[in-house]
């Protein structure tokens, strides 16, 4: 039985698995409301596993040890920074905030200001956050199909990516936030499984000596120590291209760029609406802070775990392996779709490196691969197995793949439920009918937006381009601690905020990140842009930090302050309402009275 | 009872000596830690960027100060975790709760 029939299996098992819970949770919904929350009864322990399983997306699991095994130890700096961001959530958001809110965001930032353009930023930041990550799980996707089921050609990939995104929505409008969460649950444990299991392999390959995988990843790099070091990603030295001298200019905005990943990695977590929501599944602040810790255990062991992952698959897969962006023989000559090798006029086999050289024909026939290592896994999965061909390796590609499927699904369907949610209450009931809205109906409305957002992560995934899920996940955290985090630190804790200051700090943040973006080299003005130099011929990189964080993420708390003071509308007492609640749990669940 | 009656409560719970005492024992726990955590992770962070002759000495065989400091964070994060949950059930959670039932219960009448 080959990889690909196998890996189908297994995932038809999960998803078979997964739509009974599902369909079993969509029963016991009584409330119209337990769509939102999931009756708000879920444990400590169940949530931690969820929120793990919500949190540890394809860019961690591909995304991570994709960067390790290419770029070495620049690929651990996401590790670090996604599990020092938890503490931002443990100790300042989680206990707060199911304290004071009911089903989305909006309900905390909302609770003392004038509700409709409070709940309608809510809302456009929850949909602009969730629809980048979004788009980062569907490229993992998308590279996945190709690798485990060996399917490149355009038409299939589609209707494969359309099959789990119709999973999705079922998911979400079936089972609602209780159904979703035992996905994650699964998903969560799953995940573990995998990479306890890799884990163990890649260690036991080399005699549990950390040190000895190490010098052997930086071997097979070719890099050697740097390999090991800080600097092959982030932060880099730049060259003078004509002194050939270093340019302190150019060097020290790529290592301010450095900063403002990290920047943006520790504060999104904080503010990504799909983790937040999650503290609402547990009835109290006291099982919302286990929770935490419980995530946080899982999420710090996997990520350690990202380690032997990332090194194991630089250490023991060939380098035009992972490097590869065309499919290509072991030798290194290009292969087609077939697997035979691509005639170029006279020559019978063209190396991988000449790729540039090849006639237009010729290029018609090259398969593409994705060269940003967000297969590295899978591959060292099937590796580990006994590599390429053997029963071993297929069913390792096999079961790694499926998971890394699970995984997927599992978080696309927490952020379409996210930002369903928000859509239906912080916007149609709250903006729209303003409060006039029966909760049958707005549950109704939350079904078809998760149908709508459902609909257009399938377009955005059939259009996704071979960009590395951790960096697009990154993105997504800098728009989120841009847009989200100050908004919400301030409703909690500071007493002047206000309405003004609640709109400002989220468009401000907000617009700031993505207006940087646009004039990042992430869209123009490198070959590596979305809008390629040499096809294009113009550009507009005018900011030249590839991450907007460093200077979006103050600008959101600075725009939060300006409204604040230059507005004269205070609610000291909602605050003494709110500062109660969220410190005590008083009148939990209930709905302030406006 | 009515909505000028329950702003009432809140706000005279909130003036109230016990919840005051509540709020600062939280605070004063959280902001300082909160402070301590993100000049750690930072000042790691700037190390990577700024430090990497330093940060790249060997310390055992193949690992060097980089991964060790990396690996230091993580046992912070879990440092951390602990000293709040041991703090927020030792000094917050009886508090906390015995507010919530005194509002609760004022608020039902």
């Amino acid at each position: 039985m080959s990889s690909s029939t196998l890996s189908t299996i297994l995932f038809a098992v999960f998803v078979a698995f997964t739509l009974v819970l599902v369909f079993r949770a969509g029963r016991s919904t009584k409330k119209s409301s337990d769509f939102y929350d999931g009756g708000g009864s879920f444990s400590g322990f169940q949530n931690g596993l969820a929120i793990a399983g919500d949190y540890m997306s394809a860019a961690s699991f591909l995304g991570i040890a994709g960067t390790i095994a290419l770029f070495g130890y620049d690929g651990f700096l996401y590790s670090i920074g996604f599990l020092v961001a938890w503490l931002v959530a443990l100790l300042l958001i989680a206990e707060p905030l199911r304290n004071s809110g009911r089903f989305t965001m909006g309900d905390v930032l909302a609770f003392r200001m004038r509700q409709r353009p409070v709940r309608g930023a809510a809302a456009t930041s929850t949909l602009v956050v969730s629809v980048f990550y979004l788009m980062a799980q569907m490229v993992g996707a998308g590279a996945l199909v190709s690798l485990l089921l060996g399917i490149t050609d355009p038409g299939a990939k589609s209707w494969i990516i359309g099959g789990v995104g119709i999973l999705m929505i079922i998911y979400v409008t079936v089972g609602g936030m209780k159904g979703t969460t035992y996905v994650q649950i699964v998903k969560a444990f799953l995940l573990m499984i995998g990479a306890i299991l890799l884990t163990f392999m890649v260690l036991w390959t080399f005699h549990f000596n950390v040190s000895e995988l190490l010098g052997a990843a930086a071997e097979k790099s070719g890099k050697h120590e740097a390999f090991l070091q800080p600097g092959l990603k982030f932060g880099k030295e730049i060259l003078d291209p004509t002194s050939g001298l270093v340019d302190a200019g150019k060097t020290l905005i790529s290592k301010l760029d450095l900063i403002s990943l990290g920047m943006a990695l520790v504060l999104g977590t904080a503010g990504l609406p799909h983790i937040l929501i999650r503290f609402y599944t547990v009835p109290t602040a006291k099982a919302a802070r286990k929770s935490v810790n419980w995530a946080i255990g899982n999420i710090g062991a996997f990520y350690l775990m990202t380690i032997a992952l990332g090194f194991g698959a630089a250490a023991l897969l060939s380098r035009t392996n992972l490097f590869r962006g065309y499919k290509a023989d072991v030798t290194g000559c290009l292969i087609d779709a077939k697997g035979a090798p691509i005639v170029d006029g006279a020559a019978a086999c063209t190396h991988l490196e000449n790729v540039a050289n090849l006639s237009a024909d010729a290029k018609k026939l090259l398969v593409p691969i994705d060269p940003s290592g967000n297969v590295a896994a899978p591959q060292l999965a099937e590796f580990l197995g006994g590599g390429a061909g053997t029963t071993g390796g297929a069913i390792m590609l096999a079961v790694i793949g499926a998971i890394a499927f699970a995984t997927i699904l599992a978080v696309v369907a927490g952020l379409t439920l996210a930002s369903s949610s928000s859509f239906a209450h912080d916007l149609y009931a709250n903006v729209i009918k303003r409060g006039n809205v029966t909760q049958e109906k707005e549950v109704r409305v939350a079904k078809i937006s998760a149908m709508v957002i459902g609909a257009i992560a399938i377009v955005l995934a059939i259009g996704a381009q071979s960009m590395n899920v951790a960096f697009l996940v990154a993105i997504a955290f800098a728009i989120a601690a841009s847009g989200n985090l100050p908004a919400v630190l301030y409703s909690l804790f500071w007493k002047k905020f206000n309405t003004r200051g609640a709109v400002w700090a989220i468009y401000g943040g907000l617009g700031a990140a993505l207006i940087l973006l646009v004039f990042s080299p992430n869209v123009s003005g490198a070959e590596t842009s979305l809008l390629k130099l040499s096809e294009v011929g113009f550009r507009f990189d005018y900011f030249p930090l590839a991450n907007p964080g460093l200077v979006s993420i103050p600008l959101g708390f600075f725009f939060g302050w300006l409204g604040t003071v230059t507005s004269n509308e205070r609610n000291t007492q909602k605050y003494a309402e709110l500062e109660v609640r969220s410190m005590t749990g008083a009148a939990i669940g209930k709905a302030a009275v406006h | 009872m009515g909505s000028s009656e329950q702003d009432r409560v809140w706000a005279e719970t909130q003036a109230s000596p016990e919840f005051q005492d509540l709020k600062r024992k939280f605070r004063g726990f959280a902001f300082p830690l909160t402070v301590a955590f993100l000049a750690w992770y930072f000042l790691y962070v700037i190390l990577t960027a700024f430090a990497r002759e330093w940060i790249a000495t060997p310390v055992i065989g193949n690992i060097n100060i980089a991964l060790v400091l990396g690996l230091l964070q993580f046992a912070s994060t879990f440092l951390i975790m602990w000293l709040y949950e041991r703090h927020s059930s030792k000094n917050l959670d009886a508090a906390s709760e015995k507010i919530r039932d005194k509002v609760d219960k004022e608020l039902a009448k």
